[in-house]
């Protein structure tokens, strides 16, 4: 028998094992929504905004690995979700975003709400289709699920027209599409791989650096077993942390522009270095031609597209993270005597550890540290700007905990609303959202949802009262000046933010904002109130806990590294 | 590092579908490749066209064009053509306008010296114009409408973009 559109959609959701699902009403997908009304056993979850609506399914589907399903309407419904389709495209976040459409009778009218989503959003997905045809809607569903999943993960935007979620059709429901045009790689080439091993294995000064593929093929766990092995030192990208545990005696830190001094050099000193899961994006390589200049370069990656087109390679790899170290790891026999490597890398570790100073209050570091022991476990998910570098800095990484950051977008909003994901996907486990002033202010509107959904978050806002990042560059590189950076209440006579005057005061106040939604609001000033403000908060239970840290606006994420300069050259103090 | 940059050739298959046009050639304007030229066409499968698509670029970039390319859940298979035996044509029109009868002479001429049997003909004729219908490849056509453009004031053309094709090879002629 026959069935309309809009019911084949939930049994497609159902077939695919959804229980969770992110929408925003609208005209243009009413149908679909009315359906869902009548559907048991699936959490329709409706966020206050359709940017924070994607950031959240993000989240989910970092936090559990599945998919992250989205609703939305036609017009400004679809528009609002392109930051967030971008977000996760930079980050190989699988998505399935089902857009509204006007009726097809409709289309290219400039009709109320209509926008050319799929058009518009070309760049940033893996694939984008309107369905023209209620006969093709089963099918089109199950290849969304099945680009957005495999191979590299990614977005998807299945745009349908209201007049298909009415029509009537066939109930089927395919459980594979053979789709020509898309042959993800499942495999290996052993020929390169065994290559690849033997310029490991005679290398002097061996390195492995982990990107955020590795999390995504959940390979740590082989990752770590290699670099055992082998006794190979290990630096990560900011999307790769985690993939090895932090207080591992093989790992260092992160590398690139605020990286660890100690990764970069180990980079730029060392003979092989074997790539795993990163695209070396320029914020990892800084100046292409310093990069790793003494080394023979290995990498691996899923992607063929990342392989030699930042940095011309030794040995490329095309392949999974998880099976390229399955595979080494039949290689691997014994340790490599890479002592005087290690101890080299420790000498540079010591010259210039990662260390703020302590002496000017509210210590960023501080607060890091405070916030690993309140929360050794669990899922750390941030926003974007200083707050961000200072979690990839500090916070501590052991086998199993998450951490969830927009790395290749830098999106500014992303925290709050991904932090809601996470929890949503993994209530059993305590997520702590570390964000800034700044970007908490651009998605804030989500705690209505965190209220309603009853979720024990615990939000840090490290407030500086500035754009910090920007404001960072400002005082390093433009002369401090200040320009639209400030966020605070008041400005000087000129209307200029000036740096070193007193501060006025901060609007939202982040207590009695909290508050005021019914989330509980506290204010950290001084050091001794941070531990203690930390485990009043996790002890929250079925509504968020908002803590403003009042930091100095002088704070500043050391070592960096000026855009577009060697890695090698870090500004230190 | 750096190599040559030159005009490279690429054959597409992709689906025939709503699109897949604006998607291959969003890719050349979003990532800035040179496009030269692109042309599209059905082909003996109805649900398949095939693009003929120049490019100029060095090595390096080529080859991510090509890796692009295949990322597409579209793109069904790309065939780079730069250095494989192909035939290959373009059509163009020229209407040389304003012109006296010694000069349609000279037209007539021009056309003599580009037809190789029967790609370069006069097609149409007025009484102060001439229309010539060209069939000859990409670089022959730049050749023939410069020389037009030197000899004649008027000179109003429209071509098509070139397609192309592999050889037959030897050892199955």
């Amino acid at each position: 028998m026959d069935i309309t559109g809009r019911k084949l959609f939930v049994k497609a959701l159902q077939e695919e094992g959804v229980d969770t699902i992110f929408a925003y009403p609208g005209g243009m997908i009413i149908d679909i929504v009315d359906e869902l009304y009548k559907t048991e056993g699936m959490h329709v979850v409706l966020p206050r905004h359709e940017q924070a609506l994607v950031h959240e399914a993000e989240g989910y589907a970092k936090a559990t690995g599945k998919v992250g399903v989205c609703l939305v309407t036609s017009g400004p419904g679809a528009t609002n979700a392109i930051t967030g389709i971008a977000d996760a495209h930079y980050d190989s976040i699988p998505l399935v975003v089902f857009t509204g459409q006007v009726s097809q009778n409709l289309i290219g009218n400039d009709a109320f709400q209509e926008v050319d989503i799929v058009g518009m959003t070309r760049s940033i997905t893996k694939y984008g289709v309107t369905v023209k045809d209620r006969k093709d809607l089963g099918r089109i569903i199950k290849m969304a699920f099945q680009i957005a999943t495999s191979g590299k993960p990614g977005p998807v935007v299945i745009d349908i027209p209201k007049d298909i979620q009415t029509k009537s059709g066939s109930p089927d429901y395919p459980d594979h599409v053979d789709i020509r045009g898309y042959k993800p790689n499942e495999t290996v080439h052993i020929g390169q791989l065994k290559k690849a091993f033997k310029m490991l294995r005679h290398a002097k000064r061996p390195l492995i650096l982990a990107g955020g593929g590795v999390n995504i093929a959940r390979a740590g766990d082989l990752l770590v077993e290699f670099a055992e092995k082998m006794q190979i030192p290990v630096v990560t990208t900011i999307m790769g942390k985690g993939a090895m545990p932090t207080d591992h005696v093989l790992y260092i830190g992160n590398s690139g522009m605020h990286g660890k001094y100690a990764s970069n050099k180990a980079i730029s000193e060392c003979d092989v270095l074997f790539s795993i899961g990163t695209r070396f994006n320029d914020r990892i390589t800084g100046d292409l031609n310093e990069f790793a200049p003494r080394a023979k370069i290995i990498h691996v990656d899923i992607d063929a597209a990342s392989i030699s087109r930042n940095v011309v390679v030794d040995v490329p790899i095309t392949a999974d993270a998880r099976l390229a170290l399955e595979k080494l790891a039949e290689y691997a026999d014994e340790p490599m005597d890479t002592t005087k490597w290690m101890n080299q890398i420790m000498k540079w570790d010591d010259e210039y550890p990662l260390d703020m100073r302590r002496d000017r209050g509210l210590c960023p570091q501080i607060i890091m540290e405070e916030i690993n022991k309140a929360f050794p476990e669990g899922i750390v998910v941030t926003d974007v700007g200083q707050h961000q570098m200072w979690a990839t800095q500090y916070i501590d990484m052991p086998a199993g905990k998450k951490f969830i950051t927009s790395g290749g977008l830098g999106t500014m909003g992303f925290g709050f609303p991904a932090a809601i994901g996470a929890k949503i996907g993994s209530p059993d486990k305590p997520v702590v959202c570390i964000t800034g002033d700044g970007g908490f202010q651009m998605n804030m509107q989500e705690m209505a949802m965190a209220i309603t959904e009853k979720l024990p978050l615990v939000v840090c806002i490290i407030n500086n009262r500035y754009l910090g990042m920007v404001r960072q560059m400002q005082q390093i590189f433009y002369g401090k000046r200040y320009e639209i950076t400030y966020l605070g209440k008041e400005l000087d006579e000129s209307g200029k933010c000036v740096a070193e005057t007193e501060e006025p005061e901060y609007a939202p106040d982040f207590v009695k904002w909290a508050e005021s939604y019914g989330a509980k609001g506290i204010r950290v000033t001084s050091v001794d109130e941070v531990g203690p403000a930390l485990v009043e908060a996790a002890k929250a239970t079925d509504a968020p806990v908002v803590i403003e840290f009042m930091i100095a606006s002088e704070e500043i994420v050391l070592p960096m590294v000026k855009g577009g300069n060697p890695i090698s050259e870090m500004i230190l103090k | 590092m750096a190599s040559k940059m030159k005009n490279r050739w690429i054959a597409l298959y992709v689906e025939n579908q709503v699109g897949v046009l604006a998607k291959v050639s969003g890719l050349f304007s979003g990532k800035s490749y040179n496009l030269q030229s692109l042309t599209v066409g059905t082909t003996e499968h109805e649900d398949v066209s095939r693009m003929t698509i120049c490019v100029t670029s060095d090595d390096v970039t080529f080859e991510q064009i090509k890796k692009q390319l295949n990322c597409m859940v579209e793109v069904i298979k790309v065939m780079d053509l730069t250095d494989v035996p192909i035939h290959m044509k373009e059509i163009l029109f020229a209407k040389i306008k304003k012109i006296d009868c010694l000069q349609k002479q000279e037209v007539y001429q021009i056309a003599n010296v580009f037809d190789q049997g029967g790609s370069v003909e006069i097609t149409d004729i007025g009484e102060d114009s001439i229309l010539m219908e060209c069939m000859l490849t990409e670089r022959r056509n730049n050749e023939l409408i410069a020389l037009l453009k030197k000899q004649f004031k008027h000179v109003e053309v429209v071509r098509g973009g070139a397609v192309a094709i592999e050889s037959i090879s030897t050892s199955c002629r």
